[in-house]
């Protein structure tokens, strides 16, 4: 039913009573700190979904190598997690540590939430960047500042059903746009498939990912305005579309798709854009006469540039709130967090990729064939451009797309409306780069 | 002691009769309005600090362009003046969903109390039994969760697998997008949102219909109505209060449509189904553009505040005839 009247004034209520109660909240804190010394140290870490709930049965250990360390874990769910990180901070109750998406550091850095962390790691001899996807750790580092330490990775690739692109004579996976184009025209002739590729509309992973392959920036001088209509943007999203426009992908956005894995096993379409959670997915839910039929494989690279190209640098991150006061004891939680044996057993529980290479070893990760194209995608990755607008310009890119996909405007036209809607959005993000 | 308050006998010219009142007079410095004033102040202090002060806040906040990066430092925000309720009338996307929103009050309301009317006469009807039964299965949607609703009529309107397309293929349509279809979305919703809320409605109606005295039907039928003369002359302006309150209620809940786009579509496709309250809550709760999502606020409840009061005009002049 419509949200009544009452609900809508109840959330502006709530957002105001939450203020008082954590303005009371710090205070009392506050006076408790205050009563007496205490003879250890309480870290506070808020870690969210599967994650959160995990990482709870590494703590004793950490616990047990810091004796005078106590470590309190909040799990939070990721609908809520991103309003109550903000809100702690208007609140001045951030905690020590958090679990942040890498692509939310730009954000809470622009509002001075993060402690940066580059002296920290420069002394360590647990956090070594070179073991770390360079890509991915590329995200954590904003205005030449690291603000995170990547904790566990995430990316895009091709998942396709090898028995059909086979029966088609596709026998290697593509390496390059044209071949992969060719290669899913293919599997329709051969009318065992519907169409060549599961695009959602309404995702903006898939037309950034093939963007940032053909070499755009996104956004130009320093995240200050849009570069939609340049030619390296303008190139990829004109092969985006046209997978729409040759009837390669249906246009159909991800919440018309009931059932994603029954229409993957019917042959509905061959292949799909998506994360490394699909491989225990596929594993479960496809049937067993399909378990053979199906593989992954890294994004082809557009037309003479290397392979495999590249792909979005995704994950969460580890970081420290610049208002902790236990600096030093939550850069040892951190270390600890990073170290290969602790990322290797945080990977068999959680399932989640972790972020060194090392640890991808210890938990003999690169056993499966998915796992090593996953393992080769993540070596070819870039962040998405690191300013707080970044969500809000991404789903832009994705209704642009739509727009000209159902035929309502020329591409040349919606990419100038794209760059004039996104620099009106960075208006703010201009005024105050003027004023520093 | 004090001698009682004088009565006074007025005429109440509506109803032709004459009634008591009871006239208080009210003292300011007494102890009685003293106390009343104690008993009223938590009261009141609660709806100052919950409702006028945020009230008070949002209306000052729309008025700037308060963001993400105000909240790491007041001197972020700027003030704006009306600079946000001007670039709103300049905003293709509000207008989409302004449009929207009308288009779903305007049809979805009027097609919600008709099948709710229609609903509660059929369960009024002599001839029908099990009237618990049924009154209970058509009040069941209105008291489902939105969300198991949503995932069940996804299916309804799938449109490979989808019931309602399987049933359209029986008489010869073709298979209708109705969730990916810009000009099928909204429809899609509007029904979805009758079905969902004509029980409660229903009730209303049901309960209405029920005092409706007898004899005005009996006496119609001795002096020759037939059954559609006698719901257009005795059930229908019987039920003028009824039907007003329902209007109102119907139409200021649909204004503020959201759940339904929020959780079938998330607005889509092309934003044919995003509502102004939606909009509202991406800018502020997802973008964090609190001034600007206020100021969208307040230009929804302009509308709202409009519409209610269209509604009591007409509301009124149907309450003329009971």
């Amino acid at each position: 039913m419509p949200i009544t009247k009452g609900s809508v004034a109840n959330r502006e209520t709530w957002t105001a009573a939450t203020r008082v109660l954590v303005a009371a909240a710090s205070l009392t804190l506050f006076a408790c700190v205050g009563s007496g010394p205490r003879d250890h140290v309480e870290l506070r870490f808020w870690g969210m979904g599967r994650e959160g709930e995990v990482v709870g049965q590494m703590i004793p250990e950490f616990e047990r190598l810091h004796p005078g360390i106590k470590v309190r874990v909040q799990q939070m769910p990721w609908t809520a997690a991103h309003e109550k990180l903000l809100t702690s901070f208007v609140g001045e109750a951030t905690p020590d540590v958090a679990q942040l998406g890498n692509t939310w550091v730009p954000e809470f850095e622009a509002i001075g939430a993060l402690a940066p962390l580059g002296g920290h790691v420069r002394a360590s001899a647990v956090v070594d960047s070179a073991d770390y996807f360079r890509g991915i750790w590329d995200t954590n580092v904003v205005n030449d500042t690291l603000f995170g330490i990547p904790w566990y990775v995430d990316t895009r690739l091709v998942f396709y059903r090898k028995d059909l692109f086979a029966a088609a004579g596709v026998a290697e996976p593509p390496r390059t746009w044209s071949a992969w184009r060719d290669a899913m025209r293919k599997v329709q002739r051969t009318g065992k498939a519907k169409w060549g590729i599961l695009l959602p509309t309404n995702e903006w992973a898939q037309p950034v990912a093939l963007s940032l392959q053909a070499g755009s920036p996104i956004l130009a001088q320093g995240g200050r305005y849009g570069a939609f209509s340049d030619s390296a943007f303008a190139r990829a999203f004109h092969f985006y579309v046209s997978l729409y426009r040759d009837s390669i992908a249906p246009t159909v956005s991800a919440s018309e798709i009931s059932n994603l894995y029954q229409e993957f096993a019917r042959g509905t379409f061959a292949s799909f854009i998506s994360g490394p959670w699909q491989i225990g997915e596929l594993k479960n839910r496809l049937p067993d006469s399909l378990q053979g039929a199906w593989a992954a494989m890294p994004l082809p690279a557009p037309d003479g540039q290397p392979y495999p190209g590249l792909s979005l640098a995704g994950g969460s991150s580890v970081v420290m709130f610049a208002g902790s006061e236990h600096k030093r004891e939550a850069w040892q939680l951190i270390e600890f967090l990073s170290e290969p044996a602790q990322q290797a057993k945080f990977a068999r529980l959680t399932g989640d990729l972790p972020a060194r290479e090392s640890a991808w070893k210890l938990a003999k990760l690169d056993s499966s064939a998915a796992m090593v194209a996953f393992l080769e995608q993540l070596r070819h990755v870039a962040p998405t451009p690191k300013v707080p607008e970044w969500e809000n310009i991404a789903t832009k890119v994705f209704e642009t797309g739509e727009r000209v996909v159902r035929g309502r405007v020329s591409e040349k036209d919606a990419l100038a409306q794209l760059d004039a809607e996104v620099n009106a959005m960075l208006e703010k993000r201009r005024w105050l780069l003027a004023r520093r | 002691m004090a001698a009682r308050p004088p009565l006074t006998r007025r005429t109440d010219y509506d109803r032709e009769r004459t009634v008591e009142y009871e006239v208080v007079r009210l003292e300011p410095a007494s102890a009685q309005s003293r106390a009343a004033w104690i008993f009223l102040a938590p009261a009141l202090g609660l709806i100052a600090i919950f409702f006028l002060v945020p009230v008070a806040a949002s209306l000052v906040l729309s008025l700037t362009d308060f963001d993400i990066y105000a909240v790491a430092s007041l001197h972020n925000a700027r003030f704006v003046g009306l600079g946000n309720y001007v670039r709103l009338f300049h905003d293709p996307i509000f207008w989409k969903a302004l449009g929207n929103t009308f288009y779903f009050a305007l049809v979805g309301g009027p097609l919600t109390v008709a099948v709710s009317l229609g609903a509660a006469l059929l369960l009024d009807a002599k001839m029908v039994r099990w009237k618990g039964f049924f009154r209970t299965i058509y009040f069941a949607p209105f008291v489902t969760t939105l969300v198991a609703v949503a995932i069940v009529w996804k299916y309804l309107y799938h449109p490979q697998y989808g019931l309602l397309n399987w049933a359209l293929a029986k008489v010869g349509v073709h298979p209708i997008d109705w969730l990916g279809d810009p000009h099928w979305a909204m429809p899609a919703i509007i029904v979805m949102a009758v079905w969902k809320n004509f029980g409660y409605n229903m009730l209303i109606f049901v309960a209405a219909l029920q005092s409706v005295p007898e004899e005005l039907y009996e006496a119609a039928e001795l002096d020759g109505a037939g059954p559609v003369a006698r719901f257009w002359h005795i059930t229908l302006p019987m039920l003028g209060p009824a039907l007003a309150f329902v209007g109102v209620v119907t139409m200021i809940g649909y204004f503020q449509l959201f759940a339904e786009p929020y959780v079938m579509t998330a607005g889509g496709p092309l934003r044919a189904t995003t509502s102004v309250v939606l909009y509202m809550y991406e800018e502020g709760f997802r973008w964090w553009r609190m001034g600007f999502a206020a100021s969208i606020a307040f230009v929804l409840f302009v509308i709202i505040a409009g519409a209610t009061l269209v509604q009591r005009r007409f509301g009124a002049g149907a309450g003329e005839h009971a």
